[in-house]
C-alpha cells in the first residue's frame, strides 16, 4: 500500500505512512481516517447509552402502574435518551462517515483542516461527560424534554447550566466539522471532478454542513437566553417579566426543523450510493436527486411552525405552515421514486448493506406518510403530543437515519479494515432489527390515535396491550444491536477473508474509494487522481 | 364512500376491543375516536380521507418496489438496463402528481381550520387555568361565579405510587378520573379560554377534538359543542410535558342536558352563598 507512492514522493517520508503508535495516535490525531474511526466508535458507545435509557423507558411502560422508576427519573430518561441519540449517536455517526468517506470519494489526501478536525472530535467526549454527569448531581439530569421549553426547563437545578454548556460545546463541534466538510469539498476535489460529478454522499453532506452552520448558532442563542433567564435575572421567556415563552419555541424550532434534516440528508446520500451498486445500474435522475436535497434543505427553514400548531397560532400562519410542510413531500417523493426507478430493470442482489438500504426505503416511506398526516393542521390537533408523533419520528430516525448508518458501515467496513465480515451474522442482525423495529414502533401509531399522550410514565389500562407489544419489540431491538458490535469487532480483528480493492466486485460500485487498496492506506491520494 | 370504508375499519376494530368500556372514550383502541362534536367528526373524516390516500399511494409505491425486488433479481438472471438513467418526462410527472394530491388534501383541511378558529356566538365561556398538576375551571357568562379545581382522584393517586401494590386494573378509570369534573351543557357552543399559572400545559379531550396549550402569559381559545343526546362523561389528559406529574392531571368533562346544567349551576351558587365566600373568589378571576 505504502510502497507505490513512497518511491516517487520521497519528501513524504516525514509524514509517516504508518500510523503513529500508542495513545498519541488518537489524542493528537489529524488523520481523517483515525478521526472518522473515533467519531464512529464514540457514536456507537452513545447509541448504547441512549439505548439503555430507552430500555428503562420501555421497561417502565411494559405494564400500567409504576414498577421501576419514579416519574421524575422517567422524565430524565426520555429527555436524556433524545439528547444522547440526536447529538451523541446519529450526528457524530454521520460526521464520522463524512470524515472517512469524503476525502476518499473526492480524491483528496485528507480533510482540509486536520487540526480543527481533531479539536471538533475531542470536544464531544467532554460535552457528553458534562451532560451525562448531570444524572449524578442534586436534582438530576434535564427532565423537561429535549426541546428544553421554558418555563419547565428553568425549574431545574444544576442541570440547567450543565445541559446548556454541553449544548454549546456540541454546537461548536458541529460548526467546526461543517466548516471542514465545506472547505474540503470546495477546494480539494480531484482535477476534473466538477460538482455535478461528485458522489451523492458528498453532495448530501455539503448541503447538511450549510444547514448546520445556519442553525447551530440559533440553538446556541436560544439556550444562552435560557441561561441568562435562569441565572442573571433576564426575562426573555418569562411572561411575568414581560417575556414570551412561545418565542423560545419559535427560535428552538427554527433550529429544530433543519436539525431534523441534518439527521436525514446524509442518509439520503448513503442510500443513493448503495442502491445503484447492488442494482448494478446508475442512480436514476442523479441531478434531480441533488435538486431534491437542496429543495428539502431550503424548505426546512420555513416549516418550523408545524411543531407548534397546538400552542395557538394565527389562522394565516396555520395555513402557511401546513402548505409549506406538505410541500416537503414533493422533493421527498422525487427521491423515493428515483430510488425505485434505480432498482427498476436492474439486477438486484441482497448483500447486508443492500438489505438495510431496502428496509430504509420501505420504512422511511411509512414515516413519510405519517408525516403528511401530521402536516394536516386540523387533524394535527388530535395527533400532536401523542404516541402517533413518537411513532412518526422514530420511523424516520431509526429505520431511517440509523438503518442508513448501519447500511453505510456494512458497505464501507471492508474498505476500512480490508476484511469481509460475517455476512451470515450481518443478515441475522438485519432481520432481527427489521422485525423488532416494527414490533417496537408500529403499535405506537395505534396508541397515539387511541389517545395516549407522549412523555408519560404510566397510562390508563386501555393502553396496556400495545404498550406491552411495543416494549417486547424494544427489548428485542436493543438486544439485536449487540450482534452489530460482534460483527464489527470480528471484522476489525481479521474477518472472514481479505477483500479486493473493489470489495463488491460482483456488484457495480462506483466512486474513487474503490480504486484504492483495501484496507485504505493511511495516506490515500497523495497524488490526485484524474477524473475523465 | 370513504366514510363507509372508515366504518368497516372501525367495525373490524371491535374484535380487538379491550377494556374500552372502562371509559367513555369512543376510540376503538387503535384509531382516532369519531367523537361527539361536529368538529371531532370532521377531523375524523379528514383523518380517514388522508389515511386512505396514503394507503393508495403506498400500494402503488410499495407495489413498484416489491415488483422490482421480485422481478429484477440477479439470481433470476436479470440483466441491468444501464442506459436507464434519466427521464425528464417521468420526473415531471412524479413531481406534478404529488402536488395535485396534496392540494386535494389541503383544501378541505384549510376549510376545517376556518371552522375550528370560528369562536363567534358561544353560549358559555369557561376559563381553564393549568397548574402543576391540576386544572382550575372558572365559569363566566350564565354560570358566572362558579369556580373550582379539578385534580386526580384519590384511588388513582394511591395506585399510581411507585410499587403501590394496587393493581391499576382494579381502579375504575385509572389515571382518567378526577375529584370534580368540568360540567358543561350539551347542545351549547362552549368556548374555553386557556392559560397557565406556571409551565405550559395542554388541555385535551379526544372525543371533542379539542386540544390547545395553556401557556403562562397567553390566553388561547378553543370551542366545542357536544351533540344533544350525547350526554355523559368524557376523558382526556394533559398533553404537554409539564413536569414530574404530567401523567397525572387528567381532564374529565361531564356533559349534561341544559336543564340539568342549570340546576347544577344554581346548586353551586346556593352552596357558595350559604358559606358566604362566593364573591371574593370570582371577581378576581372575571375577565370581563
Amino acid at each position: 500500500m505504502a510502497h507505490d507512492h513512497a518511491a516517487d514522493t520521497a519528501h513524504h517520508d516525514d509524514h509517516h505512512d504508518q500510523p503513529p503508535s500508542g495513545i498519541g495516535r488518537w489524542l493528537f490525531a489529524t488523520n481523517h481516517k483515525d478521526i472518522g474511526t473515533m467519531y464512529l466508535v464514540f457514536s456507537l458507545i452513545m447509541f448504547f447509552i441512549g439505548g439503555a435509557m430507552a430500555m428503562v423507558i420501555r421497561a417502565e411502560l411494559f405494564k400500567p402502574g409504576l414498577q421501576l422508576v419514579d416519574p421524575g427519573f422517567f422524565n430524565q430518561m426520555t429527555t436524556m435518551h433524545a439528547l444522547v441519540m440526536i447529538f451523541g449517536a446519529v450526528m457524530p455517526a454521520f460526521v464520522g462517515l463524512a470524515n472517512w468517506m469524503i476525502p476518499l470519494q473526492i480524491g483528496a489526501p485528507d480533510m482540509a483542516l486536520p487540526r480543527m478536525n481533531n479539536f471538533s472530535f475531542w470536544i464531544m467526549p467532554f460535552a457528553f461527560t458534562i451532560l451525562l454527569s448531570s444524572l449524578f448531581v442534586p436534582g438530576g439530569a434535564p427532565a423537561g424534554g429535549w426541546t428544553m421549553y421554558p418555563p419547565l426547563f428553568l425549574q431545574g437545578g444544576n442541570y440547567v447550566a450543565m445541559a446548556i454548556f454541553a449544548v454549546h460545546l456540541m454546537g461548536a463541534s458541529s460548526i467546526m466539522g461543517s466548516i471542514n466538510v465545506i472547505v474540503t469539498i470546495m477546494n480539494m476535489r480531484a482535477p476534473g471532478m466538477n460538482l455535478l460529478k461528485m458522489p451523492l454522499f458528498c453532495w448530501s453532506w455539503l448541503i447538511t454542513a450549510y444547514l448546520l452552520i445556519a442553525v447551530m448558532p440559533v440553538l446556541a442563542g436560544a439556550v444562552t437566553m435560557l441561561l441568562t433567564d435562569h441565572y442573571f435575572g433576564t426575562s426573555f421567556f418569562n411572561a411575568a417579566g414581560g417575556g414570551d415563552p412561545l418565542m423560545f419555541e419559535h427560535v428552538f424550532w427554527f433550529f429544530g426543523h433543519p436539525e431534523v434534516y441534518i439527521m436525514i440528508l446524509p442518509a439520503f446520500g448513503i442510500i443513493s450510493e448503495i442502491l445503484p451498486t447492488f442494482s448494478r445500474k446508475p442512480l436514476f435522475g442523479a441531478t434531480s436527486m441533488i435538486y431534491a436535497i437542496a429543495s428539502i434543505a431550503f424548505l426546512s427553514f420555513i416549516v418550523w411552525g408545524h411543531h407548534m400548531f397546538v400552542d395557538g397560532m394565527p389562522l394565516a400562519a396555520q395555513v402557511f405552515f401546513m402548505m409549506s410542510t406538505m410541500l416537503i413531500a414533493v422533493p421527498t417523493g422525487v427521491k423515493v421514486f428515483n430510488w425505485t426507478a434505480t432498482m427498476w430493470r436492474g439486477s438486484l442482489s441482497f448483500e447486508p448493506p443492500m438489505l438495510f438500504a431496502l428496509a430504509f426505503l420501505f420504512l422511511f416511506t411509512i414515516g413519510g406518510f405519517s408525516g403528511v398526516m401530521l402536516a394536516i393542521v386540523p387533524v394535527d390537533f388530535q395527533y400532536n403530543q401523542t404516541y402517533f408523533v413518537v411513532a412518526h419520528f422514530h420511523y424516520v430516525l431509526v429505520p431511517g437515519a440509523v438503518f442508513a448508518i448501519m447500511a453505510a458501515v456494512y458497505y464501507w467496513l471492508p474498505k476500512w479494515t480490508g476484511n469481509m465480515y460475517s455476512t451470515r451474522l450481518a443478515q441475522t442482525h438485519f432481520w432481527l432489527s427489521t422485525i423488532f423495529v416494527n414490533v417496537l414502533f408500529f403499535p405506537q401509531h395505534f396508541l397515539g390515535l387511541a389517545g395516549m399522550p407522549r412523555r408519560i410514565p404510566d397510562y390508563a389500562v386501555q393502553f396496556s396491550d400495545w404498550n406491552m407489544v411495543s416494549s417486547i419489540g424494544a427489548f428485542g431491538f436493543g438486544l439485536s444491536q449487540l450482534l452489530f458490535v460482534v460483527v464489527i469487532i470480528q471484522c476489525a480483528r481479521g474477518g472472514k477473508q481479505k477483500v479486493s480493492a473493489e470489495v463488491w466486485d460482483g456488484a457495480a460500485p462506483t466512486g474513487l474509494e474503490w480504486t484504492i487498496p483495501s484496507p485504505a492506506p493511511y495516506h490515500s491520494f497523495t497524488v490526485a487522481p484524474e477524473i475523465k | 364512500m370513504r366514510v363507509t370504508r372508515a366504518s368497516v375499519f372501525t367495525a373490524s376494530a371491535g374484535a380487538f376491543c379491550w377494556n374500552a368500556a372502562a371509559s367513555a372514550n369512543t376510540s376503538n383502541g387503535y384509531n382516532l375516536p369519531e367523537g361527539v362534536t361536529s368538529l371531532s367528526r370532521a377531523m375524523f373524516a379528514l383523518h380517514m380521507e388522508v389515511f386512505w390516500i396514503c394507503v393508495g399511494i403506498a400500494v402503488v409505491v410499495f407495489g413498484a418496489m416489491i415488483y422490482s425486488l421480485l422481478k429484477f433479481r440477479q439470481s433470476r438472471g436479470a440483466i441491468p438496463d444501464t442506459s436507464m438513467v434519466h427521464s425528464t418526462k417521468v420526473e415531471i410527472i412524479w413531481t406534478i402528481v404529488p402536488v395535485i394530491i396534496l392540494v386535494v388534501m389541503a383544501v378541505p383541511a384549510a376549510d376545517l381550520i376556518l371552522k375550528q378558529e370560528d369562536m363567534r356566538d358561544s353560549g358559555l365561556t369557561i376559563k381553564v387555568t393549568g397548574y402543576q398538576w391540576k386544572w382550575q375551571y372558572s365559569y363566566m357568562d350564565a354560570a358566572d361565579g362558579v369556580n373550582f379545581f379539578s385534580t386526580l382522584k384519590q384511588d388513582s393517586n394511591f395506585a399510581r405510587q411507585l410499587d403501590s401494590g394496587i393493581d391499576p386494573h382494579s381502579v375504575p378509570n385509572y389515571l382518567l378520573d378526577v375529584d370534580k369534573p368540568l360540567i358543561v351543557p350539551s347542545g351549547v357552543k362552549v368556548r374555553l379560554l386557556l392559560t397557565s399559572m406556571d409551565v405550559i400545559h395542554a388541555w385535551w379531550v379526544p372525543d371533542f377534538g379539542a386540544k390547545r396549550s395553556a401557556i403562562p402569559g397567553f390566553v388561547n381559545e378553543i370551542w366545542f359543542k357536544v351533540d344533544a343526546g350525547k350526554e355523559g362523561i368524557y376523558r382526556g389528559q394533559c398533553a404537554a410535558l409539564c413536569g414530574r406529574d404530567h401523567g397525572y392531571m387528567p381532564v374529565v368533562v361531564d356533559v349534561r342536558t341544559p336543564e340539568q346544567f342549570k340546576e347544577w349551576v344554581d346548586a353551586q351558587r346556593a352552596a357558595a352563598a350559604g358559606v358566604g365566600t362566593a364573591t371574593p373568589a370570582t371577581t378576581a378571576l372575571n375577565l370581563h
